[in-house]
């Protein structure tokens, strides 16, 4: 393992500042106070942040509409997708694009997406423009199990595969596409899918956060040094409905307290890193609590922010004067 | 008659369709749901519940709950169409025609006329349209009139619960491929609504109002904000036609003209974008046809030429609204008086 304790602590506050922020967009939302689609990533921290750990600013993501995960795992700033997602003019984007449309392009984010499989050929795009300016960087799509099987998808796996980009697919599996099991939707198997199209292909544990950074690694490795595209099938589970507002009743009664009980992506880190005497507890009771009160403070802050007004409307649908 | 909503007008339609002819079958992304999982089946019903209790008295035979793979479903529904089947297939939000569009507007929409005559193509498509639910870019926009362009192609607006069942039904039992709007803010709103199936022909426009002023022409959603301006406006004196076409294609052209003809005033109201859009198409048809019946210029009330934007403050600027059409009927009003001072 070649992660050092500033690593091991930033990965811990990444996974907890994600559920930290979910748990408190989930209680907003529930309280009314904040309007349209939210879909959130609770559970399924240790996949985000296990890829994104490898990444930096000229690698690109592109996300899913449950994407606040993502753009904490690739450094978005915390204060500002909570403004966004409250509508407000401080937000990301300007109010404008709110939770399914979160992105920082300086930070190689290249958008949450309210379209199910739009992101693949994106993220073909970004690796290739990656490749031809030699910029190193490689680029990584968020997939959910129910995208992977859009046409788009396929699509951009032989895309990427032919013209050799620097891509990783990540499926994260949940078990479910809004009501529908993976189960039933996806025929054969992720990774024989991308042994279909050449691509290497790992099947990930996505509780276990050095699962996920152990294959993302080797995958992002290759990717970087011009081996091309290979395929993560990450298997997690997600904790709150599909979107907020779902009754999850196509769930097995108790099925999602005995994953928190048995498979919690934050209790196995703790567990890990304190049985291997890596780092202590209360260092990451430390981060818990700078967690809490930092996604509180952008709470209240988005609550008061000012929203945006009719001069807004019609700014930027183009770069020039229209 | 019962009150019923939008919501449970389309599903009588759906149910009462599918018990009168077996090829009747609806496909869609948790248009029941719990496919595959431990829980409860029919978890859904779609994502807003419209077809919940269809699966449970058809069967997962006739109500397919499909992967999330539109190019191949809404493929897969026009492919049965022409070869016997009468599918109802549920595009979620028509932002999704994206990923599926050749096999709309190549495939379905041309099998007849590029046959020769040969096929028929008794397919619908249902699909979520409008802005409102903070619902953000790629989940609001309204988009007929991109369908509206297509030859071969009918398009159906319908304004209130009463319209969606005789309209769904006619959708149904017609031989051509047709592209039904529901307007996602309209799913609760209720109306009287016969409980015998009916249809309501295409391309005849129903007159909600008559009025000797202003004749105001509005699609979907926008007919009930249109008549809420008349009604605003009748206590101001000014007294309006409001007409809601149905159907875009076919259009009512006879409809529209007449009444346009009687008042020599026109607004129309259009939740799209004002360019190639409804409003833009029936102002030309007034100005090519009309000219000399026009007491003042046509008015357009639209949403702006920009995407939809997510926060409710700027959202509420963007869509159409009582507000907007009262000036703009005042608008012409006085545009007609001033001319005729000249
Ligand atoms: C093209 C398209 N089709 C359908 C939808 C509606 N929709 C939004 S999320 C979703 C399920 C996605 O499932 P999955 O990819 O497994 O991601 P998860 O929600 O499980 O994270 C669906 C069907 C959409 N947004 N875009």
């Amino acid at each position: 393992m070649q992660l050092s304790r500033e690593d091991l602590l930033q990965a811990y506050r990444k996974m907890r500042m994600i559920r930290e922020f979910e748990d408190a967009v989930h209680e907003e939302f529930s309280a009314g106070n904040i309007p349209g689609f939210v879909h959130l990533y609770a559970g399924e921290e240790a996949s985000g942040v296990g890829v994104c750990m490898h990444l930096d600013d000229r690698d690109a993501i592109a996300s899913t509409h449950r994407g606040h995960g993502h753009c904490i795992a690739k450094n978005c700033d915390e204060r500002g997708m909570m403004f966004e997602i409250f509508g407000r003019k401080e937000g990301l984007c300007g109010g404008k694009g709110g939770s399914m449309h979160i992105a920082d392009l300086s930070k190689g984010m290249m958008g949450a997406n309210g379209i199910v499989g739009g992101g693949p050929p994106l993220i073909c795009g970004a690796a290739l423009s990656a490749k031809t300016l030699k910029t190193g960087g490689v680029a990584v799509a968020f997939v959910g199990d129910g995208a992977s099987n859009q046409g788009t998808t396929f699509e951009s796996y032989n895309l990427a595969k032919v013209w050799n980009l620097p891509a990783i697919f990540v499926v994260e599996d949940n078990g479910y596409a809004e009501s529908t099991a993976s189960t039933w939707s996806v025929a054969g198997s992720q990774v024989e899918r991308a042994k279909g199209f050449g691509m290497k292909s790992y099947e990930v544990d996505g509780h276990d956060f050095f699962a996920v950074w152990e294959a993302a690694r080797e995958a992002i490795e290759q990717a970087r040094n011009g081996g091309g595209p290979s395929l993560l099938h990450v298997k997690l589970n997600r904790y709150y409905g599909h979107f907020e507002g779902d009754a999850i009743s196509y769930k097995a009664p108790g099925e999602i307290e005995a994953i928190k009980a048995a498979k919690d992506s934050l209790m196995i880190f703790r567990n890990r890193v304190s049985e291997a005497g890596l780092l202590d507890g209360a260092a990451m009771d430390a981060v818990d609590k700078e967690c809490r009160e930092k996604i509180a403070q952008c709470v209240v802050e988005a609550k008061a922010g000012a929203m945006p007004t009719e001069a807004d409307l019609l700014t930027d649908v183009y770069t020039s004067a229209y | 008659m019962a009150k019923k909503s939008f919501r449970q007008a389309i599903n009588e339609a759906l149910r009462q369709e599918m018990e009168r002819d077996h090829r009747v079958v609806i496909m869609g992304e948790d248009i029941a749901g719990g496919m595959g999982a431990p829980g409860e089946q029919d978890a859904w019903g779609g994502p807003l519940g419209v077809t919940k209790g269809l699966m449970p008295q058809f069967g997962r035979d006739r109500v397919l709950d499909t992967p999330i793979t539109e190019s191949a479903f809404i493929g897969a529904a026009a492919g049965a169409a022409a070869t016997g089947l009468r599918p109802v297939a549920e595009l979620m939000f028509v932002d999704f025609m994206g990923v599926c569009f050749d096999q709309i507007f190549n495939q379905a929409a041309k099998f007849k006329y590029m046959f020769g005559g040969k096929a028929i193509t008794p397919l619908t498509i249902r699909t979520m349209y409008g802005a409102g639910f903070r619902a953000a870019s790629q989940h609001s926009q309204c988009l007929y009139p991109l369908f509206t362009h297509i030859p071969g192609l009918k398009v159906v607006i319908p304004s209130n619960a009463y319209e969606a069942k005789g309209l769904l039904i006619q959708a149904i039992r017609d031989d051509d491929p047709v592209i039904f709007f529901e307007h996602k803010m309209m799913y609760d709103e209720e109306w009287d609504v016969p409980d015998e199936p009916y249809t309501i022909p295409f391309g005849e426009a129903n007159v909600t109002r008559e009025g000797d002023d202003v004749t105001i022409i509005a699609f979907g959603r926008m007919v009930n904000v249109a008549n809420e301006a008349a009604d605003n406006l009748e206590k101001a004196g000014i007294s309006c036609t409001v007409v809601d076409p149905r159907t875009t294609s076919p259009l009512d052209r006879d409809t529209i003209l007449e009444t346009a003809e009687e008042t020599g005033r026109v607004v129309v109201v259009d939740e799209a974008h004002p360019r190639c859009s409804m409003a833009s198409d029936i102002a030309s048809l007034c100005a090519q046809e009309i000219f000399g019946a026009l007491k003042a210029p046509i008015k357009m009330v639209t949403a702006p030429h920009s995407p939809v934007p997510f926060s409710p403050a700027l959202e509420d600027l963007y869509i159409p609204n009582a507000a907007k059409i009262e000036a703009a009927v005042r608008d012409v009003m006085g545009s007609s008086t001033a001319r005729a001072a000249e």
